[in-house]
């Protein structure tokens, strides 16, 4: 079933042709990646799925995105689309307050006051993110006196509290050692059962590891789109294999 | 090559001179003060100095308690951060989070401008417009401490607007966008992310209002009455320890002069005190990160 469907979608910032006639569907409970070389408009797609690019003067979007069969662009509540579609920036931010209150954020912007209820979804989500066991007896501690591995999975924790339907996640990994970084992408993997998981990632390697889905960008457009495992076997188009096997990009 | 070696010791001569002026004069003035002072309460004693509730310089004996004074001094500033805190911190959230940029090319400079005014001026307006407010719908002759903290209200406006408005600009971007991806409305993620972080640069700003409060002496003379007593509804006039000064200092001779300065050196001391908490909160902040 496609959670996402783009089409003849393009955007430019001011007079820059940002996104090139983008027509790209995307199954719920798979993890779809994006990648291609720096400059190609995978964090400005990403984005504009949850309309991040809002904050940015002088975006400008045609063409239809729609979040299960629902115009993304029109009538839809903001702030309740981005309840739905959740978002984990390249570099973590935490908020500077407690562990505890950095998850307990979102559900509390959404309603939920009850300690005991806040309680179960701090613990819950830390579960989630496989983060609990080394957070449980600093919950009152600073988020920022975490490692940055650790920021980076209570962010994803946070993102998780607020119970997203996708998960938007724009090269998370980047910045981590290659242990977090695994731990992420098993977690990753554990949470497309229930989620929708898009991710960026300038390492190939993850996006065969993690990824059920693959699609190439290029100057703005998408070159390729196919199943993993297709795309990094046999890709049908030249400048696909070419960036894959590290001949450019 | 020997000519620019001079050069540069005569430079550095001059950069040391310019530095030693500034704390000499700090030290002159401690050196006035604390000599002048510092007898003068020993002589009234120290109790009865800044415990005692009446002053009357002129009687014989005399009498120099100057405890009202310093609860006077206290009220006023708190009357004006009550006022000038909330309207101070919500103005600079605006000024630095919602404004649109044409409106904020006129309001910027319009409190910067606020900090220009002369205190003389804004003691005008409190007598002319402030006061008669009060008069009316509050009774009394108007003149009182809620006129002063009123009017010393507006006075530290600009003081906390602008040094909240940096901290506020300060706080990285990235906690508003945490906030926004999370599904927050644009208002709870300025008040629940970026006002926070930014919480201590804030408090620096309504520190310097607070020693900007309590040192006024003009605008306060005008407004607030200036009845020794301890004020017992807002209405009520006040004298604070920069108004006791600057109405007796003309004429008085011995130890009432004396006690006057004694007078400048507990209000000295209070500005030490709040020079501290400052130096305080931005260490901390510092450790922080
Ligand atoms: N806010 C903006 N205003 C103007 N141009 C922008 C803005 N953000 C991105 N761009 C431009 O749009 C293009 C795509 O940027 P984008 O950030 O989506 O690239 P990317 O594929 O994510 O690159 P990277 O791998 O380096 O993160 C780039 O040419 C960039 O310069
Ligand atoms: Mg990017």
């Amino acid at each position: 079933m496609d959670k996402f469907q783009i089409q003849s979608m393009n955007l430019h910032y001011g007079k820059f042709h940002a996104l090139k006639n983008i027509n790209l569907n995307m199954q719920k409970n798979k993890i779809t990646a994006f990648i291609g070389p720096s400059g190609c408009g995978k964090s400005t797609l990403l984005k504009s799925l949850n309309r991040m690019n809002d904050l940015v003067e002088g975006c400008k979007i045609t063409g239809s995105l729609k979040l299960d069969g629902e115009d993304i662009y029109g009538n839809m509540d903001v702030n309740v689309l981005r309840k739905r579609v959740g978002m984990v920036f390249q570099k973590a931010n935490p908020f500077p307050m407690s562990v505890y209150d950095n998850i307990a954020f979102g559900p509390r912007t959404h309603g939920v006051k009850n300690k005991k209820q806040l309680d179960e979804i701090v613990e819950q989500t830390l579960k989630d993110a496989a983060i609990w066991d080394e957070l449980k007896d600093r919950l009152k501690k600073s988020a920022l006196g975490l490692s940055g591995g650790q920021q980076q999975r209570l962010c994803i924790a946070r993102a998780l509290a607020v119970k997203p339907e996708v998960l938007l996640m724009d090269e998370a990994t980047s910045a981590l050692d290659p242990i977090s970084t695994g731990k992420i992408e098993e977690l990753c993997m554990k949470l497309k059962n229930e989620y929708t998981i898009i991710m960026v990632t300038h390492n190939m390697q993850q996006a065969l590891r993690v990824s059920d889905y693959t699609a190439f960008f290029l100057l703005g457009e998408m070159i390729e789109y196919n199943d993993t495992d297709t795309i990094f076997s046999s890709p049908k188009e030249q400048k696909t294999e070419e960036y894959i096997t590290g001949r450019f990009g | 090559m020997r000519l620019g070696k001079i050069r540069e010791t005569a430079m550095q001569g001059v950069f040391f001179l310019t530095a030693i002026t500034s704390i000499a004069a700090v030290v002159i003035i401690c050196i006035f003060l604390f000599c002048n002072g510092i007898p003068a309460m020993a002589k009234i004693g120290f109790s009865e100095f800044l415990g005692g509730q009446k002053w009357s310089p002129t009687n014989v004996p005399p009498s120099f308690g100057i405890f009202d004074m310093i609860i006077g001094s206290i009220y006023v500033t708190a009357g004006a951060l009550v006022i000038g805190v909330p309207v101070g911190i919500l103005t600079a959230v605006f000024l630095a989070r919602f404004c649109p940029a044409s409106l904020y090319k006129v309001l910027k400079p319009a409190t910067e401008l606020l900090a220009g005014i002369p205190s003389i001026v804004y003691g005008f307006f409190g007598l002319m417009v402030i006061v008669p407010l009060i008069r009316q719908y509050f009774g009394g002759n108007g003149s009182s401490l809620l006129a002063a903290s009123i009017v010393l209200g507006i006075m530290i406006l600009p003081t906390i607007i602008g040094v909240s408005e940096s901290a506020i600009r300060a706080v990285p971007e990235s906690y508003y966008e945490g906030a926004l991806a999370l599904g927050a409305t644009k208002e709870r993620s300025v008040f629940k992310t970026i006002l926070p972080a930014s919480k201590s640069g804030v408090l620096a700003g309504v520190v310097l209002g607070i020693g900007r409060a309590i040192g006024e002496t003009m605008a306060v003379v005008l407004i607030a009455g200036n009845q020794v007593q301890i004020p017992k509804s807002i209405t009520d006039g006040v004298r604070t320890l920069t108004a006791n000064i600057v109405l007796e200092m003309g004429y008085s001779t011995g130890l009432h002069r004396e006690a006057l300065i004694a007078t400048g050196v507990v209000l000295f001391v209070f500005i030490l005190l709040i020079t501290l908490s400052m130096q305080a909160i931005k260490s901390r902040s510092e450790n922080h990160g």
